[in-house]
């Protein structure tokens, strides 16, 4: 193999030369991507059917959380609009979801879509402010909603069930009920994929790139002739629909809504996730994510083995060992790799496309 | 009408102990254009200084209350050189991050550290009630309203009369023209961190020995936001302004709408603010247009 054959393989993004405008418009434009997600997606089929429940089951877990933190990343990574309320939307989208299935015995294929279109109704509503405030006050705003959206659900007992919650009943497809963590990863992972997808294209239609025109410049951005609230509306529209879906995602997954679920510390989780990852950049929220949820098991095994089998002593240490552990990693990705694991995928690949030479 | 007027000294009282928590938020950004979501944590510290120097080592409480401004001071300007210094003109989504991600360490470490039980200091203020004609008063809520109002009125003293307060307020205003006439600008805002959280370690002290300890005791500082956000983020006047309405109303919706609605009442009011007059009573009116 050729030197420059070879370089076009390891070279993902670097060296491509497109010869044709069909080369230049093609999504993925190298084979080693292709060759790469055609892996994943066999990877992912074959999951279920080699890992044990407990992998499974975090499988679905990274999954829902993709989704969520993906809705976050469009409207705080590549809008520039800050939101420490991301879970109320979850929870808006849960509670819509659960009510539609159980009070109004709706199919999960129609309370799915329920829950993100009302979470996305809930986020214009929230967005609203946004046109008059911005940056800090914008969060300040968010986080107030996030509160006010906890008393609701705490307090509105006769739709919400109040603290104790609602419970969900399982999928039914008819001839079956999706009643395992192994039956509804075929639910959750072609959802969580195919809503990857679509905010990766996102960014390369004119509503996405009007969302990076604001975050880079708002002003700028109106005299190009993008209609700022209408924008910044629907990229919260967007982002809590994608939030809701989660939300949805969730009350079938776990099998409960209460609002214990949806507070300060789980829009904290969502941003984390945000960071590690990659502000603006699909690929680093599914790597934020899945290093997030990660994180906390690896701490449990390792709690643990620090604190022996005492199961309460190791509970309360371990609490407050993640606060530690998930404040170390916020400040540190900060400071030190402030573009997330994605900037670290990045240099990886620049690295590999003149490789064995030095970049 | 007795109670209600009973009800609303309670509730400007509780106002002075929320202008003290305030302080802090106000005068990091004031002086740094930084919302400091650790402030809280800030205060949870000085808080566990306070319990570890009088009850762990024994001292006098006049120690233990110089131990927690000390240890305040050096946290914060600490805070201030490892963290938002490096972060500086990065946009809010990272500094904001910052401060949570550190709340976070914070609260991670005393937890830690000292576990999750609830922790009782010694009575610091006399708990005698104190009597306004025939209005009874707790004593703990009055005197800490005595202290908390002496602190925050020091602070307006210190800014308003002294050569330190006047270079942190030229700092603030523009801190080019402050490089400009001599101002050693990096130390005032690290001075002005320290600041902030000895005032915060403070405001710990007082409201731990008014309830009790845990590690959590800083996820009460949000709830001031109602009072940052009424006064204005960077007005030191807005504070007391701020403290004494939302104490009032918070007392208000307590006694007539109940309890859960006197959680709920300062981010109904904050989203209200933020909609009418995003920089508050009294806060600088920033120019933007879109």
């Amino acid at each position: 193999m050729s030197l420059s054959k070879s370089l076009h393989l390891l070279g993902p993004r670097f060296g491509v030369l497109p010869l044709s405008h069909a080369d230049a418009e093609r999504r993925i434009d190298d084979p080693l991507r292709r060759a790469g997600l055609a892996a994943l997606a066999a990877a992912l089929v074959l999951l279920p059917f080699v890992a044990n429940a407990y992998i499974v089951y975090m499988a679905c877990l990274v999954a829902i959380t993709v989704i969520s933190v993906v809705g976050l990343n469009i409207l705080t990574g590549y809008t520039g609009l800050l939101s420490i309320g991301h879970a109320a939307f979850n929870g808006v989208g849960a509670f819509a979801c659960g009510v539609a299935a159980t009070r109004w015995g709706f199919p999960f294929w129609l309370a799915i879509p329920f829950g993100g279109l009302v979470a996305a109704a809930a986020g214009i509503l929230v967005g609203l402010p946004s046109l008059r405030i911005k940056g800090l006050y914008l969060a300040i705003a968010t986080l107030a909603a996030q509160f006010i959206f906890l008393f609701v659900v705490q307090h509105w007992e006769s739709v919400t069930g109040g603290d104790r919650g609602l419970q969900m009943p399982s999928p039914d497809l008819g001839f079956t009920r999706l009643d395992s963590d192994f039956k509804l990863y075929w639910l959750i992972v072609p959802v969580a994929v195919a809503m990857c997808f679509f905010a990766s294209n996102l960014f390369r239609t004119r509503i996405g790139r009007a969302f990076v025109a604001v975050r880079e410049r708002d002003y700028s951005a109106e005299v190009l002739g993008i209609d700022l609230l209408r924008t910044k509306l629907t990229s919260f529209a967007l982002a809590s629909f994608y939030a809701g879906i989660a939300g949805a995602l969730m009350a079938y997954f776990f099998r409960v809504v209460n609002p214990e679920q949806y507070g300060f510390g789980a829009s904290i989780f969502q941003l984390t996730a945000v960071i590690v990852g990659g502000l603006g950049s699909v690929l680093g929220s599914i790597l934020g994510s899945l290093f997030m949820v990660a994180v906390p098991e690896l701490l449990k095994e390792a709690v643990v083995f620090v604190a022996g089998a005492d199961a309460t002593k190791s509970a309360v240490f371990l609490a407050s060992a993640r606060e530690l552990v998930f404040g170390v990693l916020i400040v540190g990705f900060l400071l030190l790799e402030p573009f997330g694991l994605a900037e670290v995928v990045r240099r990886v690949r620049a690295r590999l496309a003149v490789w064995p030479f030095r970049s | 009408m007795n109670l209600f007027i009973e009800y609303s000294l309670v509730g400007l009282a509780s106002g002075g102990m929320y202008a003290l928590i305030a302080l802090g938020f106000v005068l990091v950004f004031k002086a740094t254009g930084v919302f400091n979501f650790a402030q809280g944590e800030l205060m949870m510290v000085g808080a566990y200084v306070y319990l570890a120097v009088t009850q762990l080592l024994g001292a006098h409480w006049a120690f233990g209350l110089l131990a927690t401004v000390v240890v305040g001071f050096a946290l914060g300007a600490l805070v201030e050189r490892a963290v938002l210094r490096p972060l500086a003109g990065q946009p809010t989504l990272a500094i904001v991050m910052a401060t949570v991600g550190l709340g976070l360490i914070l609260k991670g470490t005393a937890g830690l550290i000292f576990g999750p039980d609830q922790r009782q200091l010694a009575e610091l203020l006399p708990r005698k009630p104190v009597f306004l004609g025939d209005i009874l008063i707790p004593g703990g809520v009055f005197w800490t309203f005595v202290v908390s109002v002496s602190i925050v009125s020091a602070c307006l003293a210190y800014f308003r009369f002294t050569r330190g307060g006047v270079a942190m307020r030229a700092a603030a205003s523009s801190q080019a023209n402050a490089y400009a006439v001599g101002i050693n600008v990096p130390m005032i805002s690290a001075a002005t961190w320290g600041l902030a959280a000895s005032t915060g370690a403070l405001a710990g002290v007082l409201l731990a020995a008014l309830n009790s300890l845990t590690p959590h005791l800083g996820d009460l500082a949000l709830a001031v936001l109602a009072v940052l956000i009424v006064g204005g983020l960077d007005s030191l006047a807005g504070v007391i302004v701020g403290g004494l309405v939302i104490g009032w109303l918070q007392a208000m919706t307590g006694a007539y709408l109940g309890g859960s609605w006197r959680e709920v009442m300062p981010y109904i009011v904050v989203l209200l603010v933020l909609l009418v007059r995003p920089h508050g009573l009294f806060g600088r009116k920033e120019i933007e247009r879109i």
